[in-house]
């Protein structure tokens, strides 16, 4: 049964919905209201704040605590300055993909690592050798996130933090209304935003000087079904969805590598001995069989399957991650998966994220993809489109 | 300098186009743009110092930004936003969350997108409306797919013997005989019933039926109980966002933003774009257009003439009745205009707080609309059948300001009125406009501060947009927001006037693409896209 996050109190008083997920756990908000539109448009248009306390956390620190993830990590976490945050992913001996998160360098000799599930036994196997210390810091930690195009100016009501010289995937330690905190520029919806990290004891407060500070910014709570939506637009990949844990895999065709989902600018490849370094230098020089793109659905195709069963086109709500074949342009092989997809009420297009086969992998190619119409399986033309699908100029500035 | 759209004098254009399209408002940069990608030189002559004409968003009062004219997006052709990839060009429309209709004795009804709780709603009054609604929206979306083939073609010619005509006719007889037997009696109904009646088949409560009706009055000069505005009230439900039918949205920045788009989009095909261009003529050679003269004498030529201003402003201003086949001249007197609506812009430093539903909550992010019933709404009618504006009028009114933090400062709001009755003609006659604009501003604020006591103190500025400040600012003939109203008669085939529906008009090269043209008004897209289409398909 999952248990409350250190903002249930405040999340809960605002989920009229009701809808909730199990996330690592813990209850966490699916959609606070329904229809869940607004938490959408407050995001995109305004901010949204979610509820992110789930992640796993761990604090890794002690002289070689840079080397120790080096050697864990398929980036070079030497590389890293301090007040940096990274993307990472790290894979087992045969570089399949183990899980990715954010790895924060907080001083020469501490870092903090996010995870998408438990890591602490796997980081755990690659300890010996190394004067570390490894602290799961997963239920010490709440964390928000803060995102969208008003999400500095309600920072900035309350921090003293320089936000303006906060950079894309810089981390600054700070004092947010009296409470001390951590900021990182980091995100997982593809707008600017922010991700806040407090002591639980301060979980409540760090909420209640946010979501006051909020207001006259149309500061909007949202949940999981509208993050879903965002980080599909954002062409941002998920554990148990776009891969899976090779650890856990039972058959080869589960696993994945850093390339074949289009994290090869992760892998730093020429560098003391890293997990996976091998089988990884070997995809290298072969190139991956196969390659993560972004499709987009021929709308008029669609809408003509609908009008063949006389109904009004439909958009599906929300994001979708069942999983549909995807064949070559004849319709007559298939060459991959679409492994999860939304409608995106801002690029007003069906779009997916889809694993082919590399040769079909070319911005602009014609694909078809499987469209379910009133029962009836058909395909429709899909076009293969670079990611991100939305990629503000504000997140920039 | 705009680099989208500078002044026409510091920028003159010296080329000569295939086309100039007169008039910036979103169906001249809707045909603008389709006739740019199809690679022809276009001009945009654009009379203000903004684009848009009625959808224009400017800042009236320093940091707010008002949607001056028309403020809710729905019937926006969403093909045009593909096929125009405006959403690249910054088209963005949020939806309203709900309908909020509060009442005089205290009570209200908000009815949003969540079924079961508005039908919980509903029940509070009639637990019988509460089930029928959903039978009724139902009915709304088989009208709306049927229709929705005619609003995307041209209109099939009635008068014609052609067999293109005749196969058209064909088609949409099939499209008919397709519908079922219970939906082509609804179809028939709507084309010849009032709102009310309409409503009535469905409904029996008159909090539901009153506020439900006023999508059948908006822009005309009828009542709710006036035969063929059932039709009108189809007009306003059979916009898309999305897939979704009846959906209605604020565009990013107010309406201009969705003008804005079509001119970047245009701009990107190659347009040329011009603003403060006063177009005074039409310049006729041998009974053709040939190009324009725009204020201070410059002609401009070319091989095309698009106008995107109504009929009147067009014919009669722009080419000259002496010009014109005098059966045709009488058919053009014979348009009804009669605008019947303004606006009433306000920047406040505070949200209204109603009465019957005190707080903030998600009903102020919709639509507000003070109708409290079919009585309230015929006295309405009344005051202006005898050339006064009602002194208690129907109101609709949006917040956008709650859901787009770009168009106000934090904090802060704007509130977009949308007020009718306030006739064109007015007993004083028009001209005496100006001297009432401040009594209709206050009769609206009142209005509204019954339902909401803290308005009054929290307004920062008022802006009043009379009937008749429509026709001088933005070029509506007597005010009408649909350049024309949107009765049966000026529909389809007849408008603007029967036999030239299609965007041609009896002067060769000159052609029409406002909302005075098939389909009509709205922030639709359709007349431009439908225009350009035609003209792109003659040459």
């Amino acid at each position: 049964m999952p248990i409350p996050t250190p903002f249930h109190d405040r999340t809960a008083a605002l989920c009229t919905s009701y809808r909730w997920a199990d996330w690592a756990g813990y209850c966490a908000v699916s959609s606070y209201s329904l229809p869940n539109d607004g938490e959408y448009y407050s995001l995109r248009h305004a901010a949204g704040i979610m509820d992110i306390s789930p992640l796993f956390k761990y604090e890794v620190s002690g002289p070689d605590a840079v080397a120790f993830l080096s050697r864990i990590m398929t980036k070079n976490i030497e590389d890293i300055p301090i007040g940096r945050a990274a993307y990472c992913c790290w894979c087992d001996d045969f570089g399949k993909i183990i899980d990715d998160g954010t790895v924060f360098r907080l001083d020469t000799d501490r870092l903090r690592v996010h995870t998408a599930e438990p890591m602490l036994a796997w980081f755990g196997q690659f300890r010996r050798g190394f004067d570390v210390i490894l602290e799961d810091i997963s239920a010490d930690i709440a964390a928000v996130a803060l995102q969208g195009p008003t999400s500095r100016d309600i920072l900035k009501q309350v921090t003293d933090a320089d936000l303006d010289a906060l950079a894309y995937y810089n981390v600054v330690t700070a004092q947010l209304d009296k409470l001390p905190v951590l900021i990182s520029r980091t995100g997982y919806t593809g707008d600017l935003g922010y991700e806040l990290w407090v002591d639980q004891t301060n979980a409540l407060p760090l909420w209640d000087v946010l979501m006051s500070a909020g207001r006259s910014y149309l500061l909007q709570p949202f949940g999981l079904d509208v993050l879903d939506i965002a980080r599909i637009e954002a062409g941002l990949i998920l554990n148990g969805v776009e891969f899976h844990n090779a650890a856990h895999c039972l058959i080869e065709s589960q696993k994945s590598t850093p390339y074949e989902l289009g994290l090869g600018w992760t892998v730093d490849l020429d560098r003391k001995p890293f997990c996976g370094q091998r089988a990884l230098k070997a995809e290298q020089a072969a190139g991956p069989q196969l390659t993560l793109v972004g499709l987009e659905l021929d709308w008029d195709e669609q809408e003509a399957l609908f009008a063949k069963q006389g109904l009004p086109v439909q958009v599906h709500p929300g994001a979708w991650r069942s999983g549909v074949p995807v064949y070559d342009n004849s319709g007559s092989r298939q060459i991959g998966k679409a492994t999860s997809g939304t409608w995106s009420p801002l690029i007003k297009r069906n779009l997916a994220l889809a694993s082919i086969e590399t040769p079909f992998a070319k911005t602009g190619a014609t694909l078809k993809i499987e469209y379910t119409v009133e029962y009836r399986r058909e395909t429709v033309t899909a076009v293969v489109a670079t990611t991100p699908f939305y990629n503000p100029e504000h997140k920039r500035r | 300098m705009d680099p989208i759209a500078p002044p026409f004098h510091s920028d003159i254009p010296t080329k000569r186009y295939d086309a100039i399209v007169v008039g910036g408002g979103h169906n001249g940069l809707v045909c603008a743009a389709y006739l740019a990608k199809a690679g022809k030189q276009v001009l945009v002559l654009e009379n203000r110092h903004i684009l848009g004409g009625a959808a224009a968003s400017d800042q009236i009062f320093p940091g707010f930004t008002f949607s001056v004219y028309s403020y809710v997006v729905s019937l926006f052709r969403p093909h045009i936003v593909r096929e125009l990839d405006l959403t690249r060009h910054g088209y963005q429309v949020i939806p309203l969350e709900c309908t909020f209709t509060p009442f005089p004795d205290g009570e209200s009804m908000t009815r949003c997108g969540d079924p079961e709780a508005t039908r919980r709603e509903i029940a509070r009054f009639s637990p019988t409306d509460a089930e029928m609604a959903p039978r009724f929206s139902l009915a709304m979306t088989q009208m709306a797919s049927f229709i929705k083939h005619m609003i995307d073609s041209p209109a099939p010619d009635p008068g014609s013997l052609k067999i293109s005509e005749l196969a058209k006719l064909l088609g949409l007889g099939r499209r008919f005989k397709a519908l079922a037997d219970g939906d082509k009696y609804i179809f028939t109904k709507m084309m010849t019933m009032s709102a009310v009646e309409f409503l009535s088949l469905w409904f029996e409560s008159d909090r539901l039926i009153g506020p439900m009706s006023v999508s059948g009055i908006i822009g005309t000069f009828l009542g709710v109980r006036s035969p063929g505005t059932a039709y009108v009230l189809l007009h306003h439900y059979m916009g898309e966002i999305d897939g979704a039918f009846r959906s209605w949205g604020f565009s990013k920045g107010g309406t201009g933003g969705v003008s804005l788009a079509c001119a970047r989009a245009a701009r990107s095909y190659g347009a040329d774009i011009r603003t403060e261009a006063a177009v005074e003529k039409i310049i006729l050679r041998q009974g053709k257009a040939a190009g324009v003269v725009v204020r201070g004498g410059h002609e401009i030529k070319s091989q095309t003439v698009i106008s995107a201003a109504d009929a009147h402003q067009t014919f009669f201003k722009l080419v000259g009745e002496q010009h014109l086949d005098p059966d045709f001249v009488q058919r053009l007197k014979r348009f009804k205009y009669r605008g019947s609506s303004a606006k009433v812009n306000l920047a406040v430093d505070r949200l209204p707080d109603f009465s019957s539903k005190p707080g903030y909550g998600p009903h102020l992010r919709g639509d507000i609309t003070i109708a409290p019933g079919v009585e309230y709404l015929e006295n309405a009618y009344d005051d202006a059948k005898y050339g006064d504006f009602s002194k208690r009028p129907f109101l609709d009114i949006v917040i956008p300001s709650l859901t787009d933090p770009t168009v106000a400062p934090p904090g802060k709001h704007v509130i977009s009125i949308f007020v009718q009755y306030a006739p064109y003609r007015i007993k004083e006659g028009a001209a005496h406009w100006p001297a009432k604009r401040e009594a209709l501003g206050d009769t609206v604020v009142d209005t509204l501060a019954e339902y909401c006591p803290n308005l009054k103190d929290s307004i920062l500025h008022r802006q009043v947009v009379t009937p008749w400040d429509l026709e001088q600012d933005v070029g509506l003939t007597e005010g009408n927001i649909f350049q024309g109203e949107l009765s049966l008669e000026q529909l389809g085939p007849f408008r603007p006037v029967s036999g030239w529906s299609r965007y041609q008009t009896p002067i060769n090269d000159l052609w029409m693409c406002g909302s005075c043209v098939h389909p009509g008004g709205g922030i639709m897209g359709a007349p431009g896209e439908l225009a350009a289409k035609s003209l792109l398909k003659s040459c």
